[in-house]
Order: C-alpha cells, then sequence, then structure tokens
C-alpha cells in the first residue's frame, strides 16, 4: 500500500516552451513549469502577457512553436492528431464565456464532455451509454444547479449557471487535468468567488489537479495553493499565496502606484 | 457681436457630381434601349386591346372530365417532381454546405466546393431540364435532376454561409473535449444551424414547386406540358384550369412550410 498521500508525483511538465504567433516576436519565451498532481495553481499577470497562451498549449488548441510538455508520459507537443484526441479526453477545459451550445439543453452540454469517448453515431441519435446519463445527472446536482435544470436550454441561463454547466461538462470527461482560462472574467464578484470555491472543491473531490489563469489576485490567493506570477511571457514568480506580497506583486504587474 | 465674427462653415452637403450624371445615364440609356428594342406607346395600348380578348377568351375556365384528368396527373407528377428533387437536393446539400465552409475546411477543399455550387447556380433549371431532357429523355426524372441541380446551388450555398456565421466557441470547447470531427460537427456545429437550415430547405420547396410547373414546357415532366400545349392550341380556358390550379397548390405549400418554419425557430 502507498502511504504517501496526495502522490508528488508530477501531472504535468513544462520544458523551454515558446511560443511566437509571428516570428520573431514570442509570447511565451522559454516557459519551464512542473505541477503536481493535486492541487490548485493560479497563474497571474498582466492582460496580454500570454498566460491564455500557455494554458491553450497544453492541450493543444495552440500549437507551441518549441519545447516540450509531458503529461502522463507522453510529449503532447509532438502527438499527431488521432493521438492528440485521445489525451484531450483526459484534459478538462473551463472557459471565459463558458462555450456552451447556446440552443442546447444542459444536459446535452455535459455530455458533450463525452465527445471522445462515445461514437459518433450514438451521439448522433443521443444515444450515451447509461452511465454517462446518470453521471451527467450526478454532477448537475454537484454544481450545485438539480436536475430541474436538465432540460433547459443553455441560452435561458444565467452566467454563473452556464459556467457552472461548464465546469460539469469539464468534469464529464473524468479529466486528470482541468484547466480554467479566466472562468470567472465574465462574471459578478459574488458569483466569481461562488464559482472559484466551487471549482475547488469539486477538484479536491475528484482529485483532479487544476491550473487556473486568473485577473483577480485576491481570488488567486482565496482558490490557490500555489501561484504562478508572468510577466511579458515569462515566470517570474513562483510560491505560495503567503509569499505574494506588494513588492512581487509590483514585479508582476509593474508599477506601484495601484498596489496603494 | 458684429456678423463679420461668425465662422463661415463649409457647405455640409456638397453637391454630388459624379452620382448626378450616373442618374442621367441611367435615365437616358432605359430611353435609347426603349427605342432600339420597338417598345412604344402604341404598341403598348394596342397590346392591352389583344390581352382583354385573351382573357375574355379564357372565361370560364375548362372543367371537361377528360382534361381535369389530364390536369390531375400533370400536377401531381409536378408536386412529386418538386418532394423529390427538394428531398435529394437537401441530402446532397448538407455535406456540399459543410465543405463550402471556410472556417471548418482548408481552403483548396472550399474553393473546390464552391466552384461546383457557383456552376449549380450558374444556369437557369430551365436550361438544366432541357441538357439533361437530351441526357435521360423526355419525363420526370429530367425535371427532377434539373431541379435537384438548382436546390444544390441554392441551399448549400446559403447553409455554408450559415455554417460560417457560428459561434465557434461551442466547437473550440467540444474539440478540447477531444470530439472527433463528426463528433464536434453533430454537438457543437449542427444545433446552431439546424433551424436554418430547415428554413432553407422549405424555401426551396416553394421554389421547386413553381419550377416544377416549369420544366414541363421542355420535356422534364409535369403540368408544364399540359399548359404549353394548351397555349398552342389557343384552349385559353384550359390554360386558365391549370394557372388557378398552379396558384391554389403555391399558395397552399407557402402557408405550410411557413407554418413548418415557425415550427423549428
Amino acid at each position: 500500500m502507498d502511504t504517501h498521500e496526495p502522490t508528488r508525483d508530477p501531472s504535468l511538465t513544462i520544458r523551454s516552451l515558446v511560443k511566437a504567433y509571428r516570428p520573431g516576436q514570442p509570447v511565451l519565451k522559454n516557459i519551464d513549469l512542473t505541477l503536481a498532481a493535486s492541487g490548485v495553481t493560479a497563474i497571474i499577470g498582466p492582460s496580454g502577457t500570454g498566460k491564455s497562451t500557455l494554458i491553450r498549449c497544453i492541450n493543444r488548441l495552440v500549437d507551441p512553436t518549441s519545447g516540450e510538455i509531458w503529461f502522463e508520459g507522453e510529449n503532447l507537443v509532438a502527438l499527431s492528431s488521432a493521438r492528440l484526441r485521445l489525451v484531450r479526453r483526459r484534459i478538462g477545459m473551463v472557459f471565459q464565456e463558458y462555450n456552451l451550445v447556446e440552443r442546447l439543453p444542459v444536459i446535452e452540454n455535459i455530455l458533450t464532455g463525452r465527445l471522445g469517448y462515445v461514437p459518433f453515431w450514438r451521439v448522433w441519435l443521443r444515444r450515451f451509454p447509461a452511465e454517462d446519463i446518470e453521471r451527467a445527472f450526478e454532477l448537475l446536482d454537484a454544481v450545485g444547479l438539480g436536475s430541474d435544470f436538465a432540460t433547459r436550454r443553455a441560452d435561458q441561463l444565467s452566467g454563473g449557471q452556464r459556467q457552472r454547466v461548464g465546469i460539469a461538462r469539464a468534469l464529464m470527461q473524468q479529466p486528470r487535468l482541468l484547466l480554467a482560462d479566466e472562468p470567472t472574467s465574465s462574471l459578478d464578484p459574488r458569483t466569481s468567488v461562488e464559482i472559484m470555491d466551487l471549482l475547488g472543491a469539486l477538484a479536491e473531490r475528484e482529485k483532479v489537479p487544476v491550473i487556473i489563469n486568473i485577473h483577480n489576485v485576491e481570488l488567486a490567493r482565496r482558490c490557490a495553493g500555489r501561484i504562478i506570477g508572468m510577466a511579458q511571457g515569462a515566470i517570474v514568480f513562483d510560491g505560495a499565496p503567503d509569499a505574494l506580497d506588494d513588492a512581487r506583486l509590483a514585479t508582476i504587474y509593474g508599477g506601484e502606484g495601484w498596489l496603494q | 457681436m458684429s456678423a463679420s465674427a461668425r465662422v463661415r462653415h463649409a457647405d455640409p452637403f456638397p453637391p454630388h457630381w459624379g452620382g448626378r450624371a450616373l442618374k442621367l445615364l441611367v435615365v437616358v440609356y432605359a430611353l435609347y434601349a426603349a427605342s432600339t428594342l420597338d417598345v412604344t406607346w402604341s404598341r403598348f395600348v394596342s397590346g392591352l386591346g389583344n390581352g382583354a380578348v385573351f382573357i375574355a377568351r379564357m372565361f370560364p375556365p375548362q372543367t371537361a372530365p377528360d382534361k381535369l384528368q389530364l390536369l390531375y396527373e400533370g400536377t401531381l407528377e409536378s408536386l412529386q417532381i418538386a418532394i423529390l428533387a427538394t428531398f435529394f437536393g437537401v441530402l446532397l446539400s448538407l455535406p456540399l454546405g459543410f465543405l463550402a465552409a471556410r472556417n471548418l475546411m482548408p481552403r483548396p477543399v472550399v474553393w473546390v466546393a464552391r466552384a461546383f455550387i457557383a456552376l449549380c447556380r450558374s444556369l437557369h433549371p430551365v436550361i438544366v431540364a432541357i441538357l439533361f431532357v437530351k441526357a435521360v429523355g423526355f419525363g420526370a426524372l429530367a425535371g427532377a435532376l434539373a431541379l435537384v441541380v438548382a436546390s444544390l446551388g441554392f441551399i448549400s450555398k446559403l447553409f455554408g454561409e450559415a455554417i460560417e456565421e457560428i459561434d465557434m466557441k461551442p466547437v473550440e470547447a467540444a474539440r478540447a473535449a477531444g470530439g472527433s470531427f463528426l463528433g464536434v460537427t453533430i454537438m457543437a456545429v449542427l444545433p446552431q444551424v439546424a433551424a436554418r437550415f430547415i428554413g432553407f430547405a422549405s424555401y426551396q420547396f416553394d421554389s421547386n414547386l413553381r419550377n416544377s410547373t416549369m420544366v414541363g414546357i421542355v420535356g422534364g415532366g409535369g403540368i408544364g406540358a399540359p399548359l404549353f400545349t394548351a397555349y398552342q392550341r389557343f384552349d385559353y380556358d384550359f390554360v386558365l384550369t391549370i394557372l388557378i390550379t398552379v396558384i391554389a397548390l403555391v399558395l397552399a405549400t407557402e402557408a405550410l412550410t411557413g407554418r413548418l418554419r415557425r415550427l423549428f425557430q
């Protein structure tokens, strides 16, 4: 029996990652990063500093220019598109603007998380396996919506409710890693806190490590066990929330006037 | 205080000489074209008289049983042509529309698909019907094939454009979940365009029904052939019977497809 709980094996290892949308102008400059197999890691930093690009390189929604991303024994940068699909099934993602299909009911949006597992003809006929449907309803409860919401169309929901559906969809994949790209930037302050708490609680319940891009430093402190500060495409801070003092914040965001 | 202190602004609506010249040119050309084509007032007036005689000879509409039988068979065939052409046209337009969408397909595929669609749209259905009559012989098959081509051109163009207007965010989410191309299409693309697709298909059915009365004139089957024959034999009363039937049929289907579209809003 393994007595080391939680396990200290790294979940994700990023080596010398570079992304340049235009040659010679890298958005990410040589990122090195190792992530534990549990806990919430928040990436903070000013807009346009490459946070979103970094997170999208991990599931290859953005193709890196060079470098390596190791996840469960595979270098994601080198994967063929067929292999990539298999890896993507194990990486859930929560989006800033929820990215739901507006015209589909909530339950079908959640089941979209099973697209990598269920053959297309079953998707076409909406004949998802019974255990998937059961889990979808279970997650609907877990994110605080309840089965009454199952048949409501996504365009009838509020922002906070939509993001709850987004989280359920990501967890539907039974992911081994959860990426969240500015999950609260389109929400009001109170809903933002609720969504972040929910994300943290569910990640713990499902034992899945989370990487969150986030603007709000206070929210990052509240929810994350580790904070990574980025500025101009490089990591300039990496440590516990307590270590993030004003001097460090000034390094990340530049200037000091806004800290007073 | 003095008047000289007022600032003189430039005229905010200066005369647009280019526009005026263009309007004048259009009017002058219309008059010139009318004069060369022998479009004259006196001909129009004498034509009105002929028209009155023609309309007078239409009444009362022909209702002899043998003619009604002819009418029934022709109308039924037209309806069948329209239904067949719409069914197969819609079926083929689905993949073709996808191939023509720039946001989902690589450029070369889009070019080929769009070139094919442009080809389908470039000729009038009656001309296409003539080609098919030569190819497969007289009858409803030629007419139906001609209207399949017309349906392809119309629906796949609009469908492709509808796909290009979709929100790509759900598509991104479905791809991030590891969805295959077909899975992503079914779950994230189709729901966004399905209602509009049904709209296009029902408009095309209206259009196919109108055109199915035309293809008969060149031998493509349907009510067009008896109509054309009736004109040539000066059976204007039977012409009227056919026209009334066609108008009633078109109005009825437009009401029906209108309801269908509202249902799928």
